[in-house]
C-alpha cells in the first residue's frame, strides 16, 4: 500500500533497540523454518515404507514368504508400529549415530555411507567446478563481445547441451573417449589411495559429462547477468574514464553477479548428486548413486531411506548455508 | 570550402542487434513447434499407423538402418523395428511429461495463490511443506519409489507431478504478491467482489504469464527424468519403448551398431530441445512486454 | 442526521519495526451532496482514512454511520447493501483497472457482482461511459492497459458512478495526471457532483485543487485533523499554524508578494513514536511547554471553522 511506503520512507528516528528485535525474530522464524523442514524432511523418509502395498517385510522376503517370516521380520525392524513411533525410535537412533542395518550386506547403513560418500562428493565437487570454470570465463568473454562469432557458437553449443540428458552425454563420451580412442577408461574406480594421477584417470570422463550437463545453466545467467551489467551506467562511466575492460569486468561486474551464481550452484549441486545416479552407473563408481541402485532390487528399504535422508537433509543444510550467506553479504541488508 | 557539422538528429539509428539473430530465433520458434505437433500427432494415432508392433521382431537383428534390406530405420539387438519403437516411445515420453506437469501447474497455481491470498499461517505452512519437498532430488526419489511400488506410467505422473508442485507454487506465489498490492484488486473488493471472485478473476489472470513458458521448460526436464529412470532401469517396464531403455539395450553394441543408440538420442534431444526453445520464446515476450 | 458520520476513527498498521497509528482518533461529518476534502502532506493519514471509511481494510477501531446504520466492525457480508453506496476511485487510475480486461467488463463489474443481469448491466454501462465522455462502441471491447492516464480515470469514475452511489471516495484522483488532464478530470467530477448529488471526500495534497472543488477541508497531521471548516474560511484566515504553513508553500505567481509568518522547521516525525501531546509541535514556531503536555482538541473558531491549537486566536492572519 502506497501509504504505508510513504510512511516507511519519511521515518526518520527508528528506534534502534525495536530494529535488532527485528532483525532477532527474523532469524528466529527462518531458524524455526529450516527445523521444520528438516524434521518433514526426515519423517518423509521414515514414511516412505508406508507408500507400498502390504508391509515392509512382505516385500523384502517376497511371495513365497510365509506369514510368521514376514511378521517376524516386521517386528524385529520395527515395521509394525506406528508412523510416530517409528520416527522417534528412528530419530533417537540417528543422533547417536545409527540409521539401521543394510538388508543386502548386513553391514550398518552409516558404514557404508561412508564409505561410498567420497566418491561421490569427488564427483559432485568435481563437476561443480569444472563446469564454473568452463562457463565463467566463457560466460564473461561472450557476454563482453556480445552477438560476435564466439558469442553465438558458445551460446549455441550451451542450448543445444541443456538439451542432451546425461546419460546420453556419458554414453557418447564413453564412446568417443573411451572406446574409439582408447584413452581413458570406461568404468571403475581408483581411490585417492592409490595415486591421484590414477584417481583423475578413472573420474575425468564421469565428470566432464556431469560437468558438461551443468554448465549451460551457469552459462546463460551468467552471460545475461553480465550482459545487464556492462549496460548499466556505472559501467559506461568507467569506461569512459579509461579503465581496462579487465579490470571493469573483475572488479564491478562479477561481484553483483556472483550472488546468483551462488544461488544456482546450490541449486545445480542438488542437480548434479541426481546425475550421479546415472554417471555413477554408466562408469560403474562405488558411489551413493549405484548404491541406491542396487539397493531397489534387492529391497534394501534401511539403506534407501539412509541414502534419501542423507542426501535431502544435506541439500537442506546447503541451502539454509546460501541463504544466510546470502543475507549476510548482500551489502543492503547490512544496517549501521 | 564550407564544412558542415552534421545533425545529429539526421543521422540513422544504429540498429541494435543483427536482424539474421532475430530471423534465426524465429524459424527455431516455428521449427520447434512444427516437431512438437508432429510428436503429439504421431503419439494419437500411432496405433493406427501401419507399423508393426513394438515387441515383434521383423527382421534379423541389428539391421542398419537406410541399408535397404529391412525396416527404414533398422532393427534393433532382438530384431524389433526400430520407428515403430521410437514412435510409441514418443507416446510415453508425452504422457509422462504433459501429463506431470499438466498436475504441477494445477496444484502448484492453485496453493501458490492461496499462499499470497491470505498470507499468515496457511502461508507458513505451504512454504514449508514447498521446501520439504523441494530438498528431493525428483531422480532419488523416484529411486526410492521404485523400491516400494513396481513404476509405470501412472506412477510416473502422480510423482513427478507431485515433485514438480513447488516450483510453481514459488512462481505464482511471487507473482500473485506482487498483483496484490495493486488498486485493481481493492476496487474489486470494494465493489463487493468475494474471495473467490477476486482469486480467480482479477488475481489468476495476471498471475499466470511466467507459469505458461515455464511450464513447457517443466516438461522437457520430467521427460530428461522420466528417459534417465528409463535407462536406469526402473522407469517404464520392458517391452515398453522408453527412449531411456533403448539407449540403455543399445550401449553395450556401440562400435557395431551406433545407430541403436544414436535414433533414441535424436529423438530425445530433438524433443527437449524443441520445449526448451518453445519454453525460452515464451519466455522472452513476456520479458519484453508482449501481450499473448 | 447527516449521510456520514465518522468518529474516532483509528487504523494502526504492523511494519518492520513498530506499529503505526495512521489514523489516530479522526471524526468528520458529510452531508448531502457536499465534497469534504482531506488535505495534509505524504504519510498524514489521509489515504488510510479513506480507505477505512470503505472498509478497504476497515478501521480497528471507532464508529462509521452511514445514513445513521453501523458500518464499522460488522462483517462485509452484512453491511453489503450499504457499502455500495459508497464508491472510490485512486491515484494510479491504470493499476486500478485490472489490465486484462474489456472496459465494458470493467464497469459493469460491480452491477454484475450485485446480481444484475447482464443486459440491463450492459445498457447502463453503455450510457454511463457516454456520461463521463468516452464512446462505448470505440472503447468497450479494448483492454484497459490501452487507454492513458486520464482515460482511465475516466473509466475509473464510469465504474464508480454506474453503482449510483451517494458518496465518492477521491484518493488522489489528478495527482499522477498532466495539468491539462487534471482539469478535465475535476470538471467530470464537478458535473458527476451536480448531475447526481454526489457527496464527495477528495483526498489531496494539492491545495489549489480542493480549492476548486471543495465545500469543506479537513487538514490532517501524522493521523489527526487539526483544522476543519469551510474552504474559504480556512483558506483565507488559517487558525492553526500547520495549514498555515500549508497555505504559505502553495506557489503564487506573484514573487514580490510577502510570504507571511515563518517557514515549518525540522523534518516530520517518525509515525512510529509521534510527538506527545500536539504532535505538530516540533515544527510548529509557536510551540509551548503546554503543547507537550496536553492535546489540544477541536476548539470553534469565530470565522467558524473548528481548529486543534492551544494558541490558535494567535495564528497571523
Amino acid at each position: 500500500m502506497t501509504v504505508l511506503q510513504r510512511e516507511r520512507a519519511r521515518v526518520s528516528n527508528i528506534r534502534p533497540r525495536s530494529h535488532t528485535l527485528h532483525r532477532l525474530r527474523s532469524i528466529g522464524g527462518r531458524a524455526l523454518h529450516l527445523v521444520a523442514v528438516l524434521v518433514l524432511v526426515t519423517l518423509a523418509g521414515t514414511a516412505l515404507t508406508d507408500l507400498m502395498p502390504g508391509s515392509p517385510a512382505s516385500i523384502i522376503l517376497g511371495p513365497t514368504a510365509s506369514d510368521e517370516a514376514i511378521a517376524a521380520l516386521n517386528a524385529e525392524y520395527g515395521y509394525d508400529q506406528p508412523l510416530l513411533l517409528r520416527y522417534l525410535q528412528w530419530l533417537g537412533n540417528a543422533i547417536t549415530g545409527d540409521l539401521g542395518v543394510s538388508i543386502q550386506s548386513n553391514q550398518p547403513v552409516v558404514e557404508v555411507l561412508l564409505q561410498r560418500l567420497p566418491v561421490t562428493l569427488e564427483l559432485t565437487v568435481l563437476a561443480l567446478l569444472l563446469s564454473l570454470a568452463i562457463a565463467i570465463p566463457a560466460a564473461v568473454y561472450a557476454a563482453s563481445r556480445e552477438n560476435s562469432m564466439f558469442d553465438r557458437i558458445v551460446s549455441g553449443l550451451a542450448s543445444g547441451f541443456m538439451s542432451v540428458p546425461v546419460f546420453v552425454i556419458g554414453v557418447l563420451l564413453v564412446y568417443v573417449l573411451g572406446v574409439a580412442t582408447r584413452w581413458f577408461p570406461v568404468a571403475g574406480w581408483a581411490p585417492l589411495s592409490s595415486g591421484l594421477a590414477e584417481n583423475l584417470h578413472f573420474v575425468f570422463v564421469p565428470v566432464l559429462a556431469l560437468a558438461l550437463g551443468e554448465f549451460p545453466a551457469f552459462y546463460r545467467l551468467l552471460r545475461s547477468d553480465v550482459i545487464s551489467t556492462l549496460r548499466e551506467d556505472f559501467v559506461q562511466t568507467a569506461t569512459v574514464r579509461g579503465m581496462p575492460r579487465g579490470y571493469i569486468l573483475r572488479r564491478h561486474v562479477l561481484r553483483p553477479s556472483s550472488f546468483s551464481l551462488i544461488t544456482v550452484a546450490a541449486v545445480a549441486f542438488g542437480r548434479l548428486l541426481a546425475g550421479s545416479v546415472v554417471v555413477e552407473s554408466l562408469f560403474a563408481l562405488p558411489g551413493l548413486g549405484s548404491l541406491a541402485l542396487q539397493s531397489i532390487p534387492a529391497k534394501d528399504i534401511p539403506m534407501i531411506q539412509g541414502i534419501v535422508v542423507l542426501v535431502a537433509v544435506t541439500y537442506v543444510l546447503i541451502n539454509a548455508v546460501v541463504d544466510a550467506t546470502y543475507a549476510l553479504l548482500d551489502p543492503r541488508m547490512r544496517r549501521i | 570550402m564550407t564544412v558542415t557539422l552534421e545533425d545529429p538528429a539526421t543521422r540513422p539509428a544504429r540498429t541494435s542487434r543483427p536482424p539474421r539473430f532475430t530471423l534465426t530465433r524465429r524459424v527455431g520458434f516455428m521449427l520447434a513447434v512444427a516437431w512438437i505437433a508432429l510428436l503429439t500427432l504421431l503419439a494419437l494415432v500411432a496405433d493406427l499407423l501401419p507399423i508393426p508392433a513394438i515387441d515383434e521382431p521383423v527382421g534379423g537383428p541389428s539391421i542398419p538402418p537406410f541399408s535397404g534390406e529391412g525396416p527404414l530405420l533398422g532393427t534393433d539387438a532382438i530384431g524389433r523395428d526400430i520407428a515403430s519403437r521410437l514412435i510409441h516411445g514418443v507416446r510415453i515420453s508425452l504422457a509422462v511429461g504433459v501429463g506431470a506437469t499438466a498436475i504441477a501447474v494445477v496444484v502448484g497455481v492453485l496453493l501458490g495463490l492461496l499462499a499470497a491470498y491470505t498470507r499468515g499461517a496457511v502461508e507458513r505452512i505451504i512454504n514449508v511443506l514447498t521446501d520439504t519437498v523441494l530438498s528431493f532430488p525428483p531422480l532419488l526419489l523416484l529411486l526410492a519409489l521404485a523400491t516400494v511400488v513396481t513404476p509405470g506410467v501412472p506412477t510416473l505422473v502422480i510423482a513427478l507431478g507431485f515433485l514438480f508442485v513447488p516450483p510453481f507454487v514459488r512462481l505464482t506465489r511471487a507473482a500473485a504478491l506482487s498483483q496484490l498490492g495493486r488498486d485493481y484488486i481493492t476496487a474489486a473488493r470494494s465493489l463487493g467482489a468475494g474471495h473467490a471472485r477476486i482469486l480467480f478473476r482479477e488475481l489468476l489472470p495476471n498471475s499466470i504469464q511466467p507459469i505458461i513458458s515455464y511450464s513447457v521448460v517443466v516438461v522437457a526436464l520430467i521427460i530428461v527424468i522420466e528417459g534417465s529412470l528409463s535407462f536406469l532401469g526402473v522407469g517404464v517396464p520392458a517391452p515398453a519403448p522408453s527412449w531411456g531403455s533403448m539407449i540403455a539395450s543399445g550401449k553395450d553394441n556401440l562400435t557395431r551398431a551406433p545407430y541403436l543408440v544414436i535414433a533414441p538420442s535424436l529423438m530425445i534431444f530433438l524433443t527437449v530441445f524443441a520445449f526448451n526453445t518453445i519454453g525460452d520464446h515464451l519466455r522472452r515476450r513476456i520479458a519484453t512486454g508482449g501481450e499473448s | 442526521m447527516a449521510l456520514l458520520e465518522v468518529t474516532d476513527l483509528v487504523k494502526r498498521f504492523k511494519v518492520a519495526g513498530g506499529t503505526i497509528e495512521a489514523s489516530s482518533g479522526v471524526s468528520f461529518t458529510l452531508e448531502r451532496g457536499e465534497t469534504l476534502a482531506l488535505v495534509g502532506e505524504s504519510g498524514c493519514g489521509k489515504s488510510t482514512t479513506g480507505r477505512a471509511v470503505l472498509q478497504v481494510p476497515g478501521p480497528d477501531s471507532g464508529s462509521i454511520r452511514l445514513r445513521g446504520e453501523e458500518l464499522a466492525g460488522r462483517p462485509p457480508r452484512e453491511t453489503k447493501r450499504q457499502r455500495r453506496a459508497l464508491q472510490m476511485i485512486f491515484q494510479d487510475a491504470r493499476s486500478s483497472l485490472n489490465p486484462r480486461r474489456r472496459v465494458r467488463d470493467l464497469v459493469a463489474e460491480g452491477l454484475i457482482i450485485g446480481g444484475m443481469n447482464r443486459v440491463d448491466a450492459a445498457t447502463r454501462v453503455d450510457a454511463m461511459l457516454r456520461s463521463v465522455g468516452l464512446e462505448p462502441d470505440r472503447v468497450g471491447e479494448r483492454r484497459a492497459s490501452e487507454f492513458s492516464g486520464g482515460q482511465c480515470q475516466r473509466i475509473a469514475i464510469a465504474r464508480a458512478m454506474v453503482m449510483q452511489p451517494e458518496i465518492l471516495v477521491c484518493d488522489e484522483p489528478v495527482a499522477s495526471l498532466d495539468v491539462s488532464v487534471q482539469a478535465q478530470v475535476i470538471n467530470l467530477l464537478e458535473d458527476m457532483k451536480q448531475q447526481h448529488g454526489l457527496a464527495m471526500l477528495f483526498i489531496s495534497h494539492d491545495l489549489s485543487v480542493v480549492r476548486t472543488i471543495s465545500d469543506r477541508v479537513a487538514v490532517m497531521y501524522l493521523g489527526r485533523i487539526v483544522e476543519i471548516g469551510g474552504v474559504e474560511e480556512v483558506y483565507s484566515r488559517p487558525r492553526h499554524p500547520y495549514t498555515r504553513a500549508l497555505l504559505d508553500s502553495v506557489p503564487v505567481a506573484d514573487p514580490h508578494q510577502p510570504s507571511t509568518g515563518p517557514a515549518l522547521a525540522g523534518d516530520l516525525p517518525s509515525p512510529m513514536n509521534p510527538p506527545s501531546g500536539c504532535r505538530f509541535r516540533t515544527r510548529c514556531p509557536m510551540a509551548q511547554e503546554i503543547c507537550a503536555t496536553a492535546v489540544p482538541e477541536l476548539r470553534v473558531m469565530p470565522e467558524g471553522q473548528r481548529s486543534a491549537c492551544h494558541f490558535a486566536e494567535q495564528v497571523a492572519a
